[in-house]
């Protein structure tokens, strides 16, 4: 059976683990792309978070930056936004050092890249955290209020529960974007999977077989997240009676 | 808390300048054979990859190979994200305005290359109305774009994908280095095309040769590395090198 | 700009804000490189254009192919739901930029082992970059567009279907005047937000030689070394058309009567 697939087409031996095959190149590839992408998207909660509780509860200068932050974000290409930040920081960065008498430091590529795309998702997760929190039952909260909950336990025994629930879908949703994503930092040069396939792709000449074992690398981790995020959802709406969104 | 943030750069600028000085080379990202590209193993090889070993090593520098996007790599340079750069890199005078650049350490011809019996010659009259592919920002699309303005030129990230487009008939000409192009032709892929020729020299625009780029100002890295180029080459070691890739000496004159 | 029942849009902190925002303006003016920018004027022009213009056709063809994919996947038979689900499935799982280069290198790739695909007639479109940029673009915006229709389509109260259908109404007709219609309606708020997804998508073309805005800020980046500025003019460049879109589609919207229980 391998033994013809590989007659049929030779070469899908190029995706062997061990060298001359190129398999290992793209696994680590794809390692990387999950690292940035899991960072990106803990850098994009958090930011996310505060970002909701600011444009909730904030004072009115807070609330407009927010806005500007979370319009001009969701309106400008991530991969202009990437080149831009990719490029800035570092040199604010370098810049600031210099000024102030130090040397100057490396800025590591899943460093910049972790906060380009966190960056990116914080202003897509402000909105979706927003939106959940104002799901949340008034009533639900005017009940803990009666009972004389203190309001750091309201946050954290009603809201941030209930709230879980409506955020999953939009949350799973940025999830699978920031995993997307990642293919981006590929312009600048960052070895994750898009640009290994590339320099494989581009060694090798055997195009096609690259591009659509990456694909499926994407397409893998794109349904297992779905399952997982599926448990989690689940999870999170136990207790409550109607489960799916009502139809 | 911030004195304590302080003080552990300091510590850690401190340490690394009391090692042997820790640099960051930035190689394009794109495979640029037989210069520098990945191999199965994940490993950069080739030509250039072995110079900046030596070079390196005669400068007594500890070097860092640092991939970086093609496109981006002078702003990387500038922006402190690599210290040095060594991508066969051509010394012009445009560059010249952005950044600094040692003594060079190779020059090689630049040739236009065609599918088999095209035709075409490496003028502006030869490629009057045909699509030239050049990899961006380089010498190569500086100089069609000032000097085959008849062509329509089109821009690849990388010269593997114009050498792609030229076997798929997308395009009917690349323009690129003699030793990139020699390597393409040996592969399997090469068998469609070949090299019509040399380009008119134009020295303000190809430039003297490929230098190791580095930020203005660094001029005490700028020295050392001056020192080390003459110094492989004066000691056999640049030969050594190159055996294995080419036939003859590309230190050009 | 008069509304009396909504707080003051200019109140005095705003008013701070746009202060600070209009000094970073003039310092990005006075301080930054624009000498370029009369040299390159046709070019930024020519590539907002072509921009547009891919936005503009692949959005149309994407969302006519996402009413049949939505369609299948809400009310089609097994053997066009399926195929309809694992499309949008494998659209929305990949990155566009591996969709791009694996049908622009990847078809590229095997054209050399077909001659008869280079004397075919079509070959003169095969050989430019376009068509590919607009194939892709088109089937991603299917592919997250049909999945919108999916639930817009499943979302039409059942009562008015068959309300229809009581009425003698034949299938096709009631798909055309009832389900349709009342479908597009209910997605019409998403479809803005896709079309600004869309726009946002449209830079990567650069990247098999289309010359769009993007391309072109890459070559003064280029040409000239200069790093930020053709970057902030690319931003507010994509800035200016997302509010146009935001704009266009409110219009529309309010055009729409929205009368939905």
């Amino acid at each position: 059976m391998m033994e013809t697939l590989l007659d049929a087409f030779p070469t899908l031996a190029l995706l062997a683990w061990e060298p001359p095959g190129w398999g290992a190149n793209l696994m680590r590839g794809l390692g990387n792309s999950l690292q940035i992408a899991l960072g990106a998207y803990a850098l994009g909660l958090l930011i996310g978070t505060f970002g909701a509780f600011g444009k909730l509860h904030g004072g009115p200068v807070t609330r407009d930056l927010l806005a500007i932050y979370t319009t001009v974000v969701r309106a400008v290409p991530e991969l202009v936004l990437i080149l831009i930040l990719y490029f800035a920081v570092t040199d604010l960065v370098n810049q600031g050092m210099v000024a102030m008498g130090y040397a100057r430091v490396q800025v590591s590529g899943v460093a910049a890249g972790i906060a380009v795309l966190g960056v990116v998702q914080g202003a897509y997760s402000v909105e979706v955290i927003r939106g959940a929190i104002m799901a949340v039952p008034a009533g639900q909260l005017e009940a803990a209020k009666a009972m004389g909950m203190p309001p750091l336990k309201t946050a954290w025994r009603i809201t941030l529960p209930l709230m879980l629930s409506n955020a999953i879908p939009g949350l799973a949703n940025l999830w699978l974007i920031a995993t997307k994503d990642t293919a981006l930092l590929a312009i600048v040069g960052f070895a994750e999977l898009t640009l290994q396939t590339r320099q494989a792709a581009s060694s090798t000449k055997a195009f096609l077989t690259f591009f659509l074992a990456a694909g499926i690398l994407y397409l893998l981790v794109t349904l297992l997240s779905g399952v997982i995020f599926g448990r989690i959802e689940k999870w999170a709406r136990r207790g409550q009676r109607n489960h799916g969104a009502g139809q | 808390m911030k004195n304590l943030m302080l003080t552990t750069i300091a510590v850690l600028s401190l340490g690394t300048a009391a090692m042997a000085e820790t640099i960051k080379v930035g190689i394009a990202s794109e495979p640029y054979p037989p210069f520098a590209s990945p191999d199965a193993a994940g490993n950069w090889v080739g030509w250039e990859v072995d110079m900046i070993g030596a070079v390196c090593k005669a400068a007594e520098l500890d070097c860092v190979i640092t991939p970086v996007a093609w496109d981006g790599i002078i702003p990387s340079l500038t922006s402190g994200q690599i210290d040095a750069i060594m991508a066969s890199m051509s010394i012009t005078a445009d560059r010249m305005q952005t950044i600094d650049f040692s003594d060079k350490y190779y020059n090689t011809p630049t040739v236009v290359m065609t599918a088999k019996g095209s035709g075409i010659a490496p003028t502006d009259e030869g490629l009057k109305g045909k699509i030239l592919g050049v990899q961006v920002s380089t010498v190569h699309q500086d100089y069609a774009q000032t000097h085959f303005k008849d062509a329509e030129i089109k821009l690849y990230q990388t010269q593997d994908e114009a050498n792609q487009d030229l076997v798929a008939g997308r395009i009917d000409a690349t323009q690129a280095d003699s030793i990139a192009l020699d390597a393409f032709l040996k592969t399997d892929a090469g068998a469609c095309c070949e090299i019509v020729g040399a380009v008119a020299d134009d020295k303000d625009i190809l430039g003297l040769g490929v230098g190791v780029g580095l930020r203005k100002g660094d001029d005490a890295l700028k020295a050392k590395f001056n020192a080390a180029i003459a110094k492989i080459v004066a000691d056999g070691t640049y030969e050594k090198v190159s055996a294995p890739y080419f036939a003859s000496s590309i230190y050009g004159g | 700009m008069s509304q009396s029942d909504t707080p003051k849009f200019w109140q005095t902190h705003r008013i701070v804000l746009a202060m600070f925002g209009a000094a970073i303006v003039v310092l990005c003016v006075l301080f930054l490189r624009w000498d370029w920018l009369p040299k390159y004027l046709p070019l930024i022009g020519e590539g907002i254009w072509r921009t547009l213009w891919l936005l503009a056709v692949t959005s149309v063809l994407g969302f006519l192919l996402a009413i049949p994919l939505g369609l299948a996947q809400a009310a089609g038979p097994w053997y066009l739901a399926g195929p309809a689900r694992v499309f949008c499935t494998v659209i929305r799982g990949t990155p566009l930029l591996l969709q791009l280069w694996l049908l622009y290198y990847g078809l590229g790739s095997l054209f050399p082992q077909f001659p008869a695909i280079r004397q075919s007639e079509l070959w003169p479109y095969l050989r430019q970059a376009w068509p590919y940029a607009v194939f892709a673009l088109t089937i991603s915006f299917a592919g997250y567009e049909g999945e919108v229709m999916r639930g817009a389509f499943k979302g039409v109260a059942g009562g008015q279907l068959e309300a229809a259908r009581a009425m003698g109404m034949p299938r096709l007709t009631i798909l055309r005047r009832i389900w349709l219609p009342l479908a597009i309606q209910r997605a019409l708020p998403t479809l803005g937000g896709e079309t600004v997804l869309q726009l946002k998508a449209t830079p990567l073309v650069a990247t098999i030689t289309v010359v769009d805005i993007y391309a072109v800020a890459s070559r003064v980046r280029q040409d000239t070394f200069i790093v930020y500025e053709p970057l902030l003019l690319l931003a507010v460049v994509y800035m200016v058309i997302t509010g146009l879109i935001v704009l266009a589609f409110r219009w529309f919207e309010n055009r729409v009567p929205s009368r939905v229980a």
